[in-house]
C-alpha cells in the first residue's frame, strides 16, 4: 500500500499521471481540423490544401504513416503549440498555442494518429 | 421621419440588444437588419460557445467595425464589394478535392450586395460608432513607420510565413486569408497592428494563428502592409 503510494506521488510531481489523463478526443480533432488545418493540409489531410500553390515547402502530409510514426506525440504537440520553427521545420507552420487550449492540442494529435494510422 | 414600420424594427434591433441610432433616414433600419442577416453586429460572446461555432457563421462579425475599417474604404468598397477572401469566410465550406490537391470552388462563394451611394455612406456611419475594442487598439500604441519593401516582404515571407494563408500581392500568396494588397486603404493602422499581435483578443475563434510574435516584428509587419500597401495604389 505504502509503495502504491510513494510511486503515485513520484508519477504525479513528475509529470506523468496528467498526461496519461489527458487523453485526446479524436471526434472533437477531427471537427478543429476541418476549421484550422485543412486550408494547408488538405481537406483529407494529405498536405494538398488551397494554399500550397507558392508554398516554398509543402505541409506534411497527415496521411504518411512512415513520417508520422516517425513523429512523437510530444513532438507533434510542439509543432502545434509552438510552431515548425520550434521542431526545426518551416515557419509556415504557425504557432497556435493561443488559440488552441492543451486538451485541444491532445484532441487533434489524438485525430492525426486516426488518418495517419489507424485507417 | 420615422414611419411606423422603421418604429417596429427600432423597437425590434434595441430589444436585440442592437445599438441603434436614432437616425433622420430609417431606411438605416432596414440597411442594418439586412446587415445582420449575415454579420454579427452585436458581440456574441463568442469565448462562451466551443470552436465549432466558426464554420456556422456567415460573414465577418461586424460589432467592431469601428475599431477595424477606414470609413473612406467602406463607403467605396459597400458600393462597388470587391471579393477580399479569395476563398470566402469559411473556407473548408469551399473547397473542391481533386487528384492534384484541393481547390476552391469559386462557384460557391456568395456575392455582397452593392449599395447606392447614399445607403453605403449611412452604413458605414452606422458601423463606425461600433467601437467595444478601442483599449485593445490603444494597447497596441502602433505608430506607423517605414522600412525597404524588401525587409517588409522577407519579414512577411520567409521570415514567418504569412504567405502561406494571406496575398500581399494579386497572384502571390495563400487562399484561405484575406488578400493584404490593400489592407493599409482597408483597415485603421492601430487595429492592423492590434490584430497580428493578438487575433484571439478580437476573436477566439480567429483562423489566424496567434504566432507568438514580439513587438518589433509586429511593427514591421504593420509597416509593411503600409509600404506595400502604397506601392499597390
Amino acid at each position: 500500500m505504502n509503495k502504491i503510494f510513494l510511486m503515485s506521488v513520484v508519477l504525479t510531481i513528475s509529470g506523468v499521471l496528467p498526461a496519461l489523463g489527458n487523453e485526446g478526443d479524436p471526434d472533437n480533432g477531427n471537427a478543429l481540423y476541418e476549421i484550422y488545418c485543412t486550408q494547408c493540409h488538405g481537406i483529407s489531410g494529405d498536405g494538398k490544401g488551397i494554399n500550397i500553390a507558392d508554398m516554398s515547402v509543402l505541409p506534411r502530409d497527415h496521411t504518411d504513416k512512415d513520417e508520422m510514426s516517425a513523429r512523437t506525440d510530444e513532438e507533434l504537440m510542439k509543432a502545434i503549440k509552438h510552431g515548425g520553427k520550434s521542431v526545426n521545420k518551416s515557419v509556415l507552420m504557425p504557432a497556435w498555442d493561443s488559440n488552441f487550449s492543451d486538451q485541444q492540442v491532445d484532441d487533434l494529435v489524438a485525430y492525426l494518429r486516426q488518418i495517419c494510422c489507424t485507417n | 421621419m420615422i414611419n411606423h414600420r422603421n418604429w417596429v424594427l427600432a423597437v425590434t434591433l434595441l430589444l436585440a440588444g442592437t445599438p441603434y441610432l436614432v437616425l433622420a433616414d430609417s431606411d438605416v433600419a432596414q440597411l442594418m437588419a439586412d446587415c445582420g442577416d449575415c454579420h454579427a453586429l452585436n458581440n456574441p460572446n463568442y469565448t462562451q460557445q466551443s470552436a465549432t461555432e466558426r464554420k456556422n457563421r456567415k460573414a465577418p462579425p461586424l460589432f467592431y467595425a469601428g475599431n477595424k475599417f477606414n470609413r473612406t474604404w467602406l463607403v467605396a468598397w459597400l458600393q462597388n464589394p470587391e471579393r477580399i477572401r479569395p476563398a470566402g469566410y469559411y473556407p473548408p465550406a469551399h473547397i473542391l478535392r481533386g487528384a492534384d490537391g484541393d481547390s476552391v470552388d469559386t462557384s460557391s462563394l456568395p456575392e455582397h450586395t452593392a449599395l447606392s451611394a447614399a445607403d453605403a455612406a449611412q452604413t458605414a456611419d452606422y458601423l463606425m460608432s461600433l467601437k467595444p475594442f478601442t483599449s485593445l487598439v490603444e494597447a497596441a500604441a502602433y505608430e506607423p513607420g517605414t522600412l525597404s519593401w524588401k525587409m517588409g516582404n522577407l519579414t512577411f515571407g520567409k521570415f514567418n510565413g504569412c504567405d502561406a494563408c494571406h496575398r500581399d500581392a494579386p497572384d502571390y500568396g495563400g487562399t484561405s486569408g484575406p488578400e493584404l494588397y490593400t489592407a493599409w486603404a482597408r483597415l485603421q493602422p492601430g487595429f492592423i497592428a492590434s490584430y497580428i499581435a493578438d487575433p484571439v483578443a478580437w476573436d477566439p475563434h480567429t483562423l489566424m494563428p496567434g504566432n507568438s510574435l514580439n513587438p518589433e516584428v509586429v511593427k514591421k509587419l504593420a509597416d509593411y502592409l503600409k509600404v506595400n500597401g502604397e506601392d499597390f495604389k
